[in-house]
């Protein structure tokens, strides 16, 4: 017998479904809402909701002091380089894994993602020599490799989990169809993994698009992107919660509406393999 | 055309050897099975004539060509998939379409073949669909459809019908045997199921551990089983194969007597025992018989209303014309 789910029960799950929901999503709402607010209402004991004076003022300082579509643009080009560059690397590197393993290949990938277990500053030092050493250092070709280099793991993780679920014998039909290797790629493979490839993309482009260790640390005007513009608004000399607010709205809106739109596309992504 | 010849054809995964040298000729227009357990070697076998396995040596050759190093795309070879294999992000015509695309057929004949395979094949009204709004029946049929429309030199099938129930099963069975009637084209047929390959081979090939142990037509294997394992694995219910004292009496190692040739009395015979389980087929009754000289029962088959009760006594005589004998090799002695 299947088991009944009856509509209190409904009530109750959607109740406490929006309720996490709202709780994840309320430091992000907090952020939106005090960067319409004056520096002194954000800072207001007890703070204020809704019921204050909506000002654009915040935008308008951060906007006259700093260059945002400078910023946005390093961060779409860093972002975007990353992951394309990741894909081209991590495509032929997952097909293989999953298509032609060897004895070895398990324990490559648990290698692989070991690393992503190393604290990242372990390895800054030696980093940043080499970004020295090689003149890279406040370039976005630099940041591009840095941040490449980070995802790939996860890019090569999930595009093998993704691999793996195209039945091999799927491949082998297209071979004795008389596909040629060219062909059974082209007609075959890729289309069958485009969503597993657009998932992969996507998380990774928000993955760097948030990335703040390397970003900051390797960056100082020329490549900074939109992380590096957030940082600039948390001064030493006294925090302007406002405009810091204002400067962090700007930083995310972008990736939060690319989130928005592509939801779906994303949780298949996050959940494939959970369910046949 | 299709005659496939296997000379001296070895396969090893890595210090494994799964196919000790192995010789074999598949006749053009010819129905092959290749049964046995599994493990024994026979989907191997199928993907190395495929070519989606390289041999380790020997020679395959196809309408006396050597195939050996042919890659599969350029052996004219089809193969139906135990998974079907479809493409699923093609539509039933386009899947059927894929191999003449890739052979470079123009539009118009891919078109009339398409028809003419799915009017074959009943899927004339679901040539728009994908393959995942299809049934296990229909998806096989289009799997089916996509190797018949190129037109092969043989059709390779890797245990077809494993995935579908039952009722469907026999149906199928019927429709590739009608197939092959119709076609009239070598079929390559590999399964662990011992009915299919009776029902539908014209020459099956009984493999184990990558020997090949007899090859015949299917009432050759059951008349006169080379040795004592095809003895065991041709044929519904299991021959009964006994040793010992009884077997000595007829001067062999071991005895093989088919549950259809054994004579049951409930007065006088040659064994008696005890009835246990009696399986009711309707037009037969199966019962197993524990004599007291056999360590295993005997199974044999009466008629079905065979008037018997669960621990009756029981006596059973086996046809001496049909007894089969077998040396402490295994080996048949004629």
């Amino acid at each position: 017998m299947a088991r009944t789910v009856t509509t209190n029960r409904k009530i109750i799950n959607t109740a406490a479904a929006w309720a996490v929901g709202l709780l994840i999503f309320f430091p992000i709402l907090w952020t939106i809402l005090t960067s319409f607010k004056t520096e002194a209402v954000a800072v207001a004991d007890p703070p204020v909701f809704l019921a204050f004076d909506w000002t654009l003022d915040n935008y308008r300082t951060v906007l006259e002091r700093s260059n945002y579509a400078r910023f946005l643009m390093n961060s779409i080009i860093i972002a975007g380089g990353a992951t394309l560059l990741g894909l081209l690397i991590a495509i032929p590197a997952a097909w293989s894994m999953a298509f032609v393993p060897s004895r070895k290949t398990k324990d490559i990938l648990l290698w692989m993602l070991s690393t992503k277990m190393l604290p990242a500053v372990g390895v800054l030092y030696p980093i940043y020599l080499i970004f020295i050493r090689l003149g890279l250092l406040d370039t976005r070709t630099g940041l591009i490799i840095v941040l490449m280099l980070m995802n790939l793991p996860i890019i090569v993780w999930m595009l093998y989990t993704y691999f793996k679920e195209i039945p091999g014998e799927i491949l082998e039909a297209a071979r004795m169809d008389g596909a040629s290797l060219k062909d059974e790629i082209l007609y075959v493979l890729t289309p069958m993994a485009i969503p597993g490839i657009a998932s992969t993309m996507l998380l990774n482009f928000i993955l760097a698009w948030n990335e703040a260790f390397w970003t900051l640390n390797l960056t100082a005007a020329k490549a900074a992107p939109l992380t590096a513009f957030i940082a600039s608004y948390s001064s030493p000399e006294g925090l302007f919660f406002a405009k810091l607010s204002a400067a962090s709205t700007m930083a995310i809106a972008p990736i939060l509406i690319l989130g928005w739109f592509s939801q779906k596309q994303l949780v298949s992504g996050l959940t494939f393999g959970a369910v046949k | 055309m299709g005659q496939i010849k296997l000379e001296q054809v070895t396969k090893s995964f890595g210090p494994v050897e799964v196919i000790p040298p192995l010789d074999l000729t598949i006749g053009d227009g010819e129905f092959t099975v290749f049964v046995g357990p599994s493990g024994c070697g026979k989907s191997t076998l199928l993907r190395l004539i495929a070519g989606l396995e390289d041999i380790t040596s020997g020679t395959i050759r196809i309408d006396g060509q050597d195939a050996t190093n042919v890659p599969p795309a350029k052996r004219g070879l089809a193969m139906v998939f135990q998974s079907y294999a479809l493409y699923p992000h093609m539509s039933v015509r386009k899947n059927i379409a894929f191999p003449m695309r890739m052979a470079g057929i123009p539009e118009d004949e891919q078109n009339r073949r398409i028809e003419a395979a799915a009017t074959a094949l009943n899927l004339t009204d679901y040539l728009e669909r994908r393959p995942g709004q299809l049934s296990g029946g229909q998806r096989q049929r289009v799997a089916i459809g996509r190797a018949i429309v190129r037109e092969p030199a043989a059709f390779l099938f890797d245990e077809p019908l494993s995935n579908l129930d039952a009722a469907l099963r026999v149906g199928m069975r019927l429709e590739i045997s009608e197939l092959h009637k119709r076609l009239a084209t070598t079929m390559i047929y590999v399964t662990h199921d011992q009915v299919e390959a009776m029902t539908m081979a014209d020459k099956i090939v009984v493999l184990q551990a990558g020997v090949i142990e007899q090859v015949g037509s299917p009432l050759e294997l059951y008349r006169a089983p080379r040795n004592v394992f095809v003895a065991g694995f041709i044929g519904s219910p299991k021959m009964n194969l006994l040793s010992g004292p009884e077997a000595e009496k007829h001067g062999v190692h071991t005895i093989g007597i088919r549950p259809e040739h054994t004579a049951i009395s409930t007065e006088s015979g040659t064994w008696e025992g005890t009835v246990g389980v009696a399986e009711h087929l309707g037009s037969d009754t199966f019962l197993h018989v524990q004599c007291p000289q056999f360590a295993e029962p005997l199974t044999v088959r009466a008629s079905g209303e065979f008037p018997v009760q669960y621990g009756d006594r029981i006596f059973l005589t086996p046809d001496p014309a049909h007894l089969h004998r077998f040396d402490a090799a295994g080996l048949r002695i004629a």
